[in-house]
C-alpha cells in the first residue's frame, strides 16, 4: 500500500480527506505511483504531470523521507520506506513566497 | 418572473450573483473554486443551466468544470488542450521564435445552438472547440497555422485569445481577437481565417497599420446587425460596418480612448459601452474617477456616466471580460473591477450600484437573463 500526499488544492478537486492509499503494482516509482493516482483520480490529469511530456508541473515538488526527490527520473524507485507504506510520497506546492 | 444571474470570475475563485427582475437584491454564492484563477465563466444560451468554467493556477495548471445545474455543482471535465500537430513557434519577447505552449483559458463560447459544443480561446493564441460538453477539447489549428502566425507576439499580459464572437445569423463565421495580433474572421466555421485588421493603427508596432501585431481588447456586436463590430483596441476605439473589411476610428470626445471592455446595449445597437482608463502605463480611470462612457450614436460622441459611480479616488481596473448586459426591458448593464467590485445598473447605465464590494480582483462578468 503506497500512501500519498496531496496539496490542499488537489485533495478537494478529488474529493479527498487526507493521504491516498494506492495499490500499485511492479516497481515502486514516481511514474507507477503517479500512473495509479490518476487511473484512480482523472481530475488529477494534466495537474501534476503535463498530458503530454509526463513532466513534473514547474511548481510542484516531489518528497519522501526528508529528500526532494522531485530531480530524480521517473523510473527511479522510491524510497523502501514508501513502498513498504511506511512513509508516504508527497507532492508538495512551492510556497509562493512574498 | 424574469430574473437574472451574473458569473463573476475572480483571481480567487468564481461567485454566482442572481436576482429577480428588478434587480435591486442580490443573493451572493461563492466562492466556488476557492483559491484558483476563473478566467470565465460562461452559460449556453440554449440550456442556461448549462454553464463552463475556466480554472486554472501556476501550480495545477488548466482545468475545465462544467455545471448542468446553474453552477450548484460542479464536475470537472477534460482538460487537455494540444495544439494540433506540430506546434511551431512565434515571435518572443526577444525577438526570436519561441515554440507554441498552451498557458491557460480565457474566454469559453458555448455555441448558439448545441449546449455540448464550446470554443476556447487559448493563451499562447489558439482557438480549441469541444462537441462533447467538454470532455475533449481539439484545436481549430487554421487560425493559428494563417501565415501571419510566426509573427504574432506576446505583449505583456501574454498572448491570449480572449474574444470569441459567433455571427447569430451565419454558422460559418466566427470573429475572434489575440492580444497582440488582432482580429480575424472565419467564414466556413472555424477551418481558415483571415486578419481583418485594415484602418487599425498601433503605435507600438514598427508599421503602424499592419496586416497583423495590433493589440486588440475586446470586440463587441449586436445580435440583429452582426456586419456591425466595435472594438477597444490597446488605444482608440473602432467600428466595421462590413464584417471587419475596414474600420475607422470613433473615438471622438473621450477623454482617454484606452481601456479594456466594450459592449453593446441589448435593445439599441448603437448604444455602446466603454470605460476609459488613463493610459498603457497607467491602469486607472482618468483623475481617480470612476467613468463609464456611453455612446447613443454608434460611436464619436459619448456621455459620461457617474450616477453611484466613485468620483474621487478610484484607481481600479476594469477588464476586458468584465462587462455584460442582460436583456431585461430596461437594459441592465454590469461591470466588475479589479477592487473586487461589481457594479450593476438598471437603466441603461444612467445610475449605478454596488451589488457587491469585496471580492478578489474581478476577471469576468457574465449575465444570464433568465425568463
Amino acid at each position: 500500500m503506497i500512501r500519498v500526499v496531496l496539496p490542499a488544492h488537489l485533495r478537494t478537486l478529488a474529493g479527498l480527506n487526507g493521504e491516498v492509499r494506492l495499490d500499485v503494482e511492479g516497481a515502486i516509482t514516481q511514474r507507477s505511483v503517479l500512473d495509479a493516482l490518476e487511473a484512480r483520480y482523472p481530475m488529477l490529469r494534466g495537474t501534476i504531470r503535463d498530458h503530454t511530456t509526463l513532466r513534473r508541473r514547474a511548481f510542484l515538488r516531489f518528497f519522501a523521507c526528508e529528500q526532494d526527490l522531485s530531480l530524480d527520473a521517473p523510473d527511479t524507485p522510491l524510497p523502501d520506506a514508501v513502498a513498504a507504506g511506511a512513509e508516504p510520497f508527497l507532492v508538495v506546492g512551492a510556497i509562493a513566497g512574498g | 418572473m424574469s430574473s437574472v444571474r451574473l458569473l463573476v470570475g475572480t483571481r480567487k475563485g468564481a461567485f454566482i450573483l442572481t436576482s429577480d427582475g428588478k434587480r435591486e437584491n442580490w443573493d451572493v454564492t461563492g466562492p466556488h473554486f476557492a483559491g484558483w484563477e476563473i478566467y470565465h465563466v460562461k452559460g449556453s444560451p440554449v440550456d442556461p443551466n448549462r454553464l463552463y468554467a475556466s480554472q486554472c493556477s501556476g501550480w495545477f495548471g488548466q482545468l475545465i468544470q462544467r455545471s448542468d445545474n446553474g453552477g450548484k455543482t460542479w464536475e470537472p471535465v477534460g482538460n487537455q488542450f494540444s495544439y494540433d500537430g506540430v506546434p511551431g513557434t512565434h515571435q518572443w519577447y526577444d525577438g526570436t521564435q519561441h515554440p507554441w505552449e498552451f498557458k491557460r483559458v480565457w474566454h469559453l463560447e458555448p455555441s448558439l445552438t448545441d449546449p455540448d459544443t464550446v470554443y476556447a480561446g487559448a493563451e499562447d493564441a489558439g482557438l480549441f472547440r469541444t462537441v462533447d460538453a467538454g470532455v475533449s477539447w481539439h484545436e481549430l489549428s487554421g487560425l493559428r497555422k494563417h501565415g501571419s502566425g510566426p509573427t504574432w507576439a506576446p505583449g505583456a499580459g501574454g498572448m491570449g485569445l480572449h474574444t470569441i464572437l459567433l455571427d447569430p445569423s451565419d454558422p460559418n463565421r466566427i470573429f475572434i481577437a489575440i492580444s497582440a495580433a488582432g482580429a480575424f474572421r472565419s467564414d466556413d466555421a472555424g477551418e481558415t481565417w483571415r486578419p481583418i485588421n485594415r484602418g487599425l493603427r498601433s503605435a507600438h508596432i514598427p508599421d503602424v497599420d499592419a496586416e497583423t501585431g495590433h493589440c486588440v481588447h475586446r470586440i463587441a456586436l449586436h445580435p440583429s446587425r452582426p456586419d456591425v463590430l466595435f472594438m477597444q483596441k490597446h488605444w482608440d476605439v473602432m467600428r466595421t460596418d462590413n464584417a471587419g473589411e475596414s474600420w475607422r476610428e470613433i473615438s471622438g470626445n473621450l477623454p482617454t480612448d484606452f481601456g479594456f471592455p466594450i459592449d453593446v446595449h441589448a435593445h439599441e445597437p448603437d448604444t455602446i459601452y466603454v470605460v476609459p482608463i488613463k493610459s498603457d502605463a497607467e491602469h486607472f480611470p482618468l483623475d481617480g474617477k470612476l467613468r463609464v462612457y456611453r455612446s447613443r450614436t454608434g460611436g464619436d460622441e459619448w456621455e459620461a456616466l457617474t450616477n453611484g459611480l466613485p468620483q474621487s479616488d478610484c484607481y481600479v481596473n476594469v477588464l476586458r471580460e468584465a462587462m455584460d448586459v442582460d436583456t431585461l426591458d430596461s437594459c441592465g448593464v454590469y461591470f466588475g473591477t479589479t477592487g473586487g467590485q461589481v457594479y450593476a445598473s438598471a437603466d441603461s447605465g444612467d445610475t449605478w450600484s454596488a451589488i457587491v464590494r469585496d471580492l478578489p480582483a474581478v476577471l469576468s462578468v457574465e449575465v444570464q437573463t433568465l425568463l
